[in-house]
């Protein structure tokens, strides 16, 4: 049984091409997704994100019960609002998935896991928070929002009171506020400035409407690949899934090994990975000439052996193809990729691709 | 609901044929396929001169879901191929049977023109197929 998001007949209305994710009905496109991801690089787009979810742990011993389930360390974020990303691990230190958490006061934080994972995120952030009495609430009566792109923050602060305004304007990067009673977080997965709003489904329909009269593009699941793979971000499932540990996933930045006395799940097995060093590694590729790299390519590597494409896509800014892939750790430089039974050349680079709007590598 | 032109001809697999005053084909995709294909990002279209026999792949659209091959409806030889793809291949999804043109062939004598379908049976065609 496909899920809707209470923004589902508003999708139909405005003409959106749907598709199925992770058991939801969602909107791919609107019309041109190259058009959509070219808005949101240059003025702004609204996304639906509602599939997400949103859990809200409460509890005196929340903190401590977080720096035991996530590889990053919440002991970072002192400031009211703040929010990290991290993965959550399992004992091999495989990931379970990725997610953002928001320190909302002293016995409250917000997580936001994925919609592909959530039954099972649910399951096993549940069966460890047992161990701390943190209570675990989904927040099923909340849609989400993404507006991205350079002028998303102002044209979102228009649907605000002027107080309002003032105070989502005034939100630094990363951190999030009560706003006008919504949930308004300077966060996003495009590599553009932006906000994230949670706020009542009620209420859904009617922002997204007065955003479209306000000139913010709705746009679908396909700009929301392309944009998110120029920013170098990963997407769980492609990117890493539980089989694959962060070392291997571009996301050693995320693992937080200090405080060494901070025993958090997958330590153990991480630091044994360490030691003796990741054999592999993710890279960001280029493809020299035409064709479109897609998830599950070989990649050849010269003098290292084989690896696999695990996000690729046609990016509408460089307007060349880019890919993330999972290669031999020694491999650098010049590659062949396996489109459809012939070798073509690419190139390892470091993500991201875009940067600002503009293309940091030719 | 997609656009059938009723002067045109169409395959089962979603190429239209424009007969020229000239007596060569213009051989194209439908606005069902471009469609159902997306964002076009990559045509590549044969060179003038090369033969193909019908049902032969004679060109590759690409888009950013996915890549699929073109099919000769005729066995002939190419006149032309629509080099302006090369830096507009979204032509094809805007004007799938103006500018978006693939090739041009000129049919050899006697040439299977047998398994083509009309206006009205390539829409029913595609009505059956939920598009």
């Amino acid at each position: 049984m496909t899920r809707h998001t209470p923004l589902f007949d508003l999708h139909q209305k405005l003409g959106a091409r749907m598709v199925d994710f992770g058991g939801w009905d969602m909107p791919l496109q609107y019309g041109s997704q190259i058009a959509e991801h070219h808005a949101v690089r240059r003025a702004a787009g609204v996304f639906d994100v509602s599939h997400m979810c949103i859990a809200d742990l409460t509890g005196a011993r929340v903190r401590p019960f977080l720096q035991r389930l996530l590889a990053n360390d919440v002991g970072k974020l002192k400031s009211p609002g703040k929010a990290l990303y991290s993965c959550m691990l399992n004992e091999t230190g495989g990931v379970i998935d990725d997610l953002i958490v928001y320190f909302l006061g002293d016995s409250w934080f917000r997580a936001v896991v994925n919609a592909g994972t959530r039954d099972k995120d649910l399951a096993w952030i549940r069966r460890h928070a047992a161990d701390f009495a943190v209570e675990v609430r989904e927040r099923t009566d909340l849609a989400m929002l993404a507006v991205q792109g350079p002028d998303a923050r102002a044209k979102a602060a228009g649907l605000l009171s002027p107080a309002g305004a003032a105070g989502a304007l005034a939100l630094e990067p990363f951190f999030g506020r009560e706003i006008d009673g919504w949930f308004i977080a300077r966060t996003g997965y495009t590599g553009e400035d932006g906000f994230e709003i949670m706020l009542p489904a009620a209420d859904a329909e009617r922002a997204w409407k007065a955003l479209n009269s306000a000139g913010v593009v709705s746009c679908g699941l396909g700009a929301r690949d392309t944009l998110r793979l120029e920013a170098g971000m990963s997407l769980y499932g492609n990117d890493m899934d539980e089989r694959t540990n962060p070392l291997e996933s571009g996301l050693a930045w995320t693992v937080a090994l200090e405080p060494r006395e901070r025993t958090f799940i997958g330590r153990e097995a991480l630091e044994a990975i360490r030691a003796r060093g990741p054999g592999r590694k993710l890279v960001g590729l280029l493809l020299e000439g035409r064709g479109v790299l897609r998830s599950h390519q070989k990649v050849l590597v010269p003098d290292a052996g084989e690896g696999e494409i695990t996000s690729g896509t046609f990016s509408p800014t460089l307007e060349r193809s880019i890919a993330l892939a999972r290669v031999p750790a020694a491999a650098a430089g010049a590659v062949q990729v396996d489109i459809r039974g012939k070798p073509q050349d690419a190139r390892i680079v470091r993500p991201p691709f875009v940067r600002h709007g503009k293309a940091l590598l030719g | 609901m997609s656009n059938v032109p009723s002067d045109l001809k169409y395959t089962k697999t979603h190429e239209w044929l424009r007969t020229l005053p000239d007596g060569t084909l213009e051989i194209g995709i439908t606005d069902h396929a471009q469609h159902a294909l997306g964002d076009l990002v990559f045509a590549e279209v044969p060179e003038a001169g090369r033969k193909l026999s019908a049902g032969e792949p004679f060109a590759v659209v690409e888009s950013v879901k996915a890549a699929s091959d073109v099919y000769s409806p005729v066995a002939g030889e190419v006149t032309a191929g629509n080099a302006a793809l090369a830096s507009e291949p979204e032509a094809i999804n805007s004007d799938a049977y103006g500018k978006g043109w693939l090739m041009r062939v000129r049919p050899a004598a006697g040439g299977a023109a047998a398994a083509l379908l009309s206006a009205a049976e390539y829409e029913k065609l595609i009505a059956e197929e939920g598009g």
